[in-house]
């Protein structure tokens, strides 16, 4: 099939590999972006949503936020972003922090408040501190949640990202926006399969570090849930 | 706002193609959900691949899928419509497996006893059960397809996201802050018609859902175990 | 619901599905660039690029041309010129307001040395296909240029690009994307002027992106189109071209032959006869300074112009 096509023959250019416009160079700046708005947005979410859910207060915020959220266009978000900050180097961070946060926030959230009681109660009685229940008990099974919210928040940074070239950011999208613009379409497949392949592996990287990292037994049950 | 009203009529008519550029795309997603869910939940054996399936196509990119799709359909409504339908599904379909397994067991016998032959069981007792789910699934549906059309115009596709664009060339900001303004309010209102909807669908069920059960199927719905937005 | 309800539901939902697959599986196999992809058109369709003077220019044909009682549709902010190049080549577009010596140098001859708007003329109507054709230009012209702001330019000793060529290496040129690949874009200043810039940064058409990286620094100087108000408002300076590596770029009506006729003819070339510089530069600057719309600008203009 003709994308296929265009994009194969793109990417086996050799020229397209090397240089600071060449494929791993992208590759490099998309990945760096992505890192820095996660590494930001989970600073700010995972305490704020774990905390929200420990006390169940301000769930309403939670609530409507996801509600909001979901109808936020990236697009309008970078080119305002852009206005309003004169231009900064950084204002892409901003819609990539704005629209990764909710979903690490409610599944945080969630995931702490949906522990069962029970398991605080036996802790409790246990002889574990407020503190200790939080970290050794209420976290821990709310990790296969928090896992899914952050891959979920990561896929979105990495497609924002992606748009984000069109207020002159560098990553794979620049093969997209200058690809349409110079009606070079083997540019653009290249770099929409590029992205595709970096969406993919960040789905099946979580997929893996859920395993990983989620015990056994709470991983059948997040699949029950 | 005065720029506003004396542009209503623009603005009227890119409200207009954005609703139908997001909202066929939830109505096809969900004319193929139903049967899949429904053909899912009988052989049940199919759920986990088929929703594998959907759930890795949902965390494929807008803009990409979008630009690969120029290369069948070119640089016309359909290169929007197919990857919106396919993110609609991946939404929808898990809501219609969700819902009808949400029936409960003691339910569905009865039915059986009073001689319900299996079509009629499921368009009489249990696809109405599950409405309310199959509808939350159709509320995030529609409103991420509303918000996800505007990238659209980097495509040249129409609907609001003419505004950040123009807006931005025009160097306008109120013009891009209307853009996202009236994005948000299309998204509220289409959830809440959906809402309404569910209300007379199912006149039963007195009383808002549970709450956080929403908040947590907006974000995470389309995915094994529930994670996951269509990345815009 | 009946049972036969139901089969009707699923015999659509499986139909649609095969549609959609059919429909994505289908038209493959064409060596032809798919941004360029559909067919001829019946209407007189005219096509605009995505800037916004090229929007009014192609609003302000649609009236012109709907005042004299003919049918058009419009088809606006295709994309690039390389993108909407080809459709009006193939009559999928009927009319596109261009600018000469950027069609020129663009789209028709890259290797043209072409300067003034009489040699431009003249290499285009030998350059352009049989089912092209231009009409007459205006006097209103709209160049790409390099441009700088009024404190560099001061700081420098700025007044023509070649006065850049000591400092090239250590600038941030900014332009829309294609200006990398376009003869008389970087290749052009390179050839010309032997201007070799530290970094290219994307920006716009001339747009919000490209003032604001100009007015902070991100880049130092960048292509800016000549009828912008913001080189007034902003004080930028537009550096001489002495080599003229941008060609004359008047407002031109190109035509696909096929589709015209000479009513339509006519009425295009008594709009450009109208459309003089000052004018030009009135309406970009109610466009983009006093935010009107574009049908009121483009009706302003027919009307105060006694055309429409």
């Amino acid at each position: 099939m003709s994308f296929f096509n265009f994009a194969w023959q793109w990417l086996i250019a050799v020229g397209h590999w090397s240089g600071p416009e060449g494929i791993p160079s992208r590759l490099l700046e998309h990945v760096e972006y992505t890192a820095l708005a996660m590494v930001i947005s989970a600073a700010v979410a995972l305490p704020a949503g774990v905390a929200i859910g420990h006390t169940g207060r301000g769930g309403f915020a939670v609530v409507s936020l996801a509600n909001i959220w979901r109808s936020l266009p990236t697009l309008g978000l970078l080119i305002l972003a852009f206005v309003l900050t004169s231009g900064a180097s950084w204002a892409w961070v901003v819609p990539l922090v704005v629209l990764a946060v909710p979903p690490i926030l409610v599944t945080a959230y969630e995931g702490v408040l949906g522990v069962d009681p029970d398991l605080k109660d036996s802790a409790t009685g246990m002889g574990m501190t407020p503190l200790q229940v939080l970290f050794k008990v209420e976290i821990p099974v709310a990790l296969p949640l928090i896992l899914l919210g952050l891959r979920t928040a990561t896929i979105q940074v990495v497609s924002t990202a992606t748009i984000a070239a069109y207020i002159s950011l560098g990553g794979l999208g620049r093969y997209i926006i200058d690809g349409l613009a110079t009606n070079n379409y083997g540019e653009v497949a290249g770099g929409a399969a590029l992205v595709v392949l970096l969406a993919l592996v960040v789905q099946f990287a979580f997929s893996g570090l859920a395993r990983l990292v989620v015990p056994a037994g709470l991983r059948n049950q997040a699949r029950q849930s | 706002m005065s720029w506003a009203s004396q542009n209503a009529s623009l603005l009227a008519h890119l409200t207009g193609q954005n609703a139908y550029l997001a909202l066929l795309p939830v109505l096809f997603g969900l004319v193929i959900s139903l049967p899949l869910g429904i053909v899912c939940v009988r052989f049940g054996w199919l759920y986990p691949p088929v929703l594998g399936l959907t759930s890795v196509l949902y965390a494929l990119p807008a803009l990409a899928l979008f630009v690969a799709l120029i290369a069948y359909t070119g640089l016309t409504d359909t290169t929007v419509i197919i990857p919106l339908t396919v993110y609609a599904v991946s939404v929808i379909f898990p809501s219609v497996v969700d819902g009808l397994r949400s029936v409960p067991e003691p339910v569905r016998q009865a039915a059986v006893a009073m001689g319900f032959g299996t079509w009629r069981r499921l368009a009489t007792v249990e696809l109405p059960i599950a409405a309310p789910v199959v509808i939350a699934g159709l509320r995030i549906a529609s409103v991420s397809s509303i918000s996800l059309v505007s990238v659209g115009q980097l495509i040249g596709i129409g609907g609001l996201g003419y505004l950040f664009i123009d807006g931005e060339q025009r160097s306008f900001t109120t013009e891009i802050v209307w853009g996202i303004v009236l994005i948000v309010v299309l998204a509220l209102v289409t959830d809440l018609v959906l809402v309404l909807a569910r209300r007379l669908l199912t006149p039963w069920q007195r009383g808002a859902a549970p709450t956080r059960a929403t908040a947590r199927r907006a974000v995470l719905s389309g995915q094994p175990g529930r994670g996951g937005v269509p990345a815009a | 619901m009946h049972r036969i309800a139901l089969h009707k539901a699923m015999a659509l939902g499986i139909a649609t599905a095969a549609g959609l697959t059919l429909a994505a599986c289908g038209s493959s196999g064409k060596p032809s660039n798919p941004l360029s992809g559909g067919g001829g058109s019946k209407s007189v369709v005219i096509g605009s690029a995505n800037f916004p003077e090229s929007q009014l220019l192609a609003t302000i044909y649609q009236q012109a041309l709907q005042a004299k009682g003919i049918k058009v549709t419009t088809k606006l902010n295709i994309g690039a010129r390389e993108v909407y190049y080809p459709l009006i080549k193939k009559g999928t577009i009927t009319i596109l307001p261009e600018y000469n010596g950027a069609l020129l140098t663009t789209s028709v001859s890259p290797s043209s040395t072409a300067a003034s708007t009489a040699q431009v003329d003249a290499a285009l109507k030998a350059g352009l296909p049989s089912t092209l054709e231009i009409l007459n230009p205006s006097t209103a012209q709209d160049a790409d240029s390099v441009t700088v702001t009024a404190a560099f330019a001061k700081k420098y000793h700025l007044k023509s690009i070649p006065d850049l060529k000591p400092i090239a290496k250590n600038m941030v040129f900014g332009g829309p994307p294609e200006f990398r690949t376009r003869a008389d874009g970087l290749i052009g200043l390179k050839k010309n002027y032997g201007l070799v810039f530290k970094n290219f940064k994307p920006t716009d058409t001339s747009s919000t992106i490209t003032f604001t990286d100009l007015m902070n620094g991100s880049v130092q100087a960048a292509d800016v189109f000549t009828t912008t108000p913001q080189i007034i408002t902003d004080h930028f300076v537009v550096l001489a071209d002495p080599k003229n590596n941008f060609a004359a770029q008047n407002v031109i009506p190109l035509v696909y032959k096929p589709g015209v006729n000479a009513k339509i003819i006519g009425i295009l070339n008594a709009v450009s006869a109208a459309l003089s510089q000052t004018a030009l530069l009135q309406m970009d600057s109610a466009l983009v300074v006093q935010h009107a719309s574009y049908s009121q600008v483009a009706s302003g203009f027919l009307s105060a112009t006694g055309l429409g």
